[in-house]
């Protein structure tokens, strides 16, 4: 176990990159604490794979320094880390046994019979793969394979850290959230770093202590998920978690709050202050959850449209119109709603402001 | 509904039917038809049971081409297979080296079959053929029309020049066809280059190199055209193989019965062997116990 450093590590997969687009990884600095639970979250083609890569020495950084524990290891390669990775698509050796399989990297590196056994019936007990041990792998149902691309990771007692690129894709749903139950046990019982890569927020969110929000090679917010929803760093971490995503509402700054559309939203003190520069590109930006329509004699709160109300079972989603504008609501199913005009107010703990797209206050 | 059940389905299938009998069991049956005949001209026949059967399968010479013919698809799957999935293996995986090793390899494979045994001629003549110039020339006697050993060498040579890039493509294709990931895994489980190539590679590679194994014994064990011309046989009966054998026979000697019952029995040689090899490497490694 280590703690993982990435100093200024940018990646690009072109020999000579020249443009911006160019750079699969954008400059980032990122530490990942010893025994934590990460969750990497983005859109496909964000350069979460090819940061996971960098880690495991698949992929050597163009610029930058990796470090486990202080020990620079950005030349060093992949078999030679102590890093364990798990793919999208199980990985097993068809023609071995599933004992065999999970020897296969104590094997690899001359470990002696007894340890191997040793090794193997713990890891098998614990992944409930005990029953199996002597069947062919390829015979395996695919959470079952995902299991044995796991426990390769875990036989070694010295691995730094367990990378997931998205190793749930290719499972179904129960078994999906079986084995994710199981991800976070091991987690609690040995401690191991685990980075795990997604582009399934609801994966991440319940994974991980720290989510990290990558997009267009760059790191956009580390945090609990709790911080990602309540005060997303960046407009599109309010538009990629939660759903539907956090309203923004085009808005100017005035005496004692903002501007929209002609309605003015007062705002505290404290955010108040943060709003200086008048050229830039001012939003404001609220989570559906934290809109509710107002009683008549609300002070603050704006005039609106209903256009659709879509409903979703337990809650439902509406979608109001304020002069061009589309403020979203999420509503409890039983919720009584006007006809057509609704006035709706804002949780003043709840509004955050964006300029140019990054969070201010 | 009302489940109604009648046969008018099989119409659908008489096409079929229809094209397998024309292409192959029309044909076979005539040969069934000659395997039990005596046939002296136009409607003169006389129905000989077994006989020729009896007679073919006790034919000393057929033995000696049907060994002849078992130590050449022996040699060429033995030679062919290792060697084909060595040069896939060290190929280029991209670029234009990749595509270039692609079309210098699939050459021998464009060239027609009497071709080759023409080129295999002039090579190794030990007058004025390159190869066999220079063999003579390091002092040692080479001359195909003259050695058994020779003439086998010079098969050899033709025939793993002449099919290996064919096994070579099958096994590029295989080992293109695996996904990152598996050599990514490898690493990460710190197997050797050996351990990569016998538990991800080789195993990927079934497929494909059941089909190459198919291909080449059925192909090496009916070979005609290329021996025929470089040897015709040669010396004596050195290099006369199944085919070359029965072709004597069915057009040189017009033993047509002979020949059908070499054929039918020929036949089955091929659909056994080709069974055979299908299921071991169906079964391989896999544990499979049926």
């Amino acid at each position: 176990m280590a703690e993982i450093e990435l100093k200024q590590i940018a990646h690009s997969y072109l020999k000579t990159p020249v443009r911006d687009e160019d750079w699969a990884l954008k400059e980032l600095d990122q530490v990942w604490i010893d025994g934590g639970a990460y969750a990497l979250l983005g859109p496909s083609g964000c350069g979460k794979t090819t940061l996971l890569n960098v880690m495991s020495g698949l992929v050597i950084p163009t610029r930058g320094r990796v470090s486990f524990d202080g020990e620079d290891v950005t030349e060093r390669k992949t078999e030679a880390r102590n890093i364990a990775q798990v793919f999208q698509f199980p990985v097993i050796y068809d023609t071995m046994s599933v004992f065999d399989n999970l020897a296969f990297p104590l094997r690899n590196r001359k470990a002696d019979e007894n340890t191997v056994r040793e090794r193997v019936h713990e890891v098998a007990e614990m992944l409930e793969l005990e029953g199996e041990l002597k069947t062919r792998a390829r015979r395996l149902t695919a959470d079952a394979k995902q299991k044995i691309s796991l426990g390769r990771g875990l036989v070694r007692s010295d691995v730094a850290a367990i990378l997931f690129d998205e190793p749930l894709t290719v499972i179904d749903p129960q078994a999906k959230w079986l084995l994710r139950r199981k991800l976070k046990e091991i987690h609690e019982r040995f401690k191991l770093t685990l980075i795990y890569v997604t582009h399934d927020q609801a994966e991440a969110l319940t994974f991980a202590d720290q989510v990290v929000v990558m997009n267009e090679g760059q790191v956009l917010q580390v945090g609990t998920p709790q911080e990602l929803f309540e005060s997303p760093a960046h407009r599109f971490i309010g538009y990629f978690i939660g759903s539907p995503g956090m309203n923004f509402l085009p808005c100017e700054a005035s005496e004692d709050g903002v501007r929209i559309a002609g309605q003015t939203v007062s705002l505290p003190e404290s955010i108040l202050e943060k709003i200086v520069a008048k050229e830039q590109k001012l939003e404001l930006g609220v989570r559906p959850e934290f809109v509710r329509p107002a009683s008549g004699t609300d002070r603050g709160s704006l005039e609106t449209t209903i256009r659709a109300v879509d409903d979703l079972g337990n809650y439902k989603i509406v979608t109001c119109m304020l002069e061009g504008l589309e403020i979203k609501m999420k509503l409890p199913e039983d919720w009584a709603l006007p006809e057509v005009k609704c006035r709706v107010n804002f949780n003043p703990r709840m509004i955050r402001v964006y300029a140019d797209g990054r969070l201010i206050g | 509904m009302d489940k109604w059940e009648d046969n008018r389905a099989w119409w659908l299938v008489v096409p079929v039917f229809l094209i397998v009998a024309i292409s192959a069991i029309i044909p076979l049956m005539t040969v069934v038809n000659y395997s039990v005949q005596d046939i002296f001209g136009p409607g003169q026949r006389v129905f000989v049971g077994t006989e020729w059967f009896k007679e073919v399968l006790t034919d000393r010479r057929l033995h000696e081409a049907l060994g002849n013919q078992f130590l050449f698809s022996g040699l060429v799957l033995l030679i062919e297979i290792p060697l084909g999935v060595a040069i896939a293996l060290a190929m280029p995986k991209q670029g234009w080296r990749a595509s270039l090793c692609l079309v210098l390899l699939a050459l021998p494979l464009l060239i027609p079959w009497n071709v080759i045994g023409t080129i295999w001629i002039i090579f190794t003549r030990p007058d004025i053929g390159l190869m066999g110039v220079a063999i003579n020339g390091l002092g040692l006697e080479f001359d195909h029309t003259a050695a058994p050993l020779d003439a086998w060498v010079t098969v050899m040579l033709m025939e793993v020049w002449h099919w290996t890039p064919l096994v070579v493509l099958l096994a590029y294709a295989g080992l293109r066809a695996i996904p990152e990931a598996y050599f990514q895994a490898a690493r990460i489980d710190g197997a050797s280059a050996w351990a990569t190539f016998r538990y991800i590679q080789l195993p990927k590679m079934r497929g494909v190199l059941t089909i190459a194994v198919l291909l080449r014994f059925m192909d090496s064990f009916l070979i005609y055209a290329e021996p025929f011309v470089l040897t015709g046989g040669g010396p004596g009966n050195a290099t006369t193989f199944l085919s070359i054998h029965l072709v004597k026979m069915a057009v040189g000697q017009f033993d047509l019965g002979p020949a059908a019952a070499f054929s039918l029995i020929y036949f089955l040689i091929v659909l056994l062997f080709s069974w055979l090899f299908y299921q071991a490497l169906q079964n391989v490694g896999t544990g499979d116990k049926r």
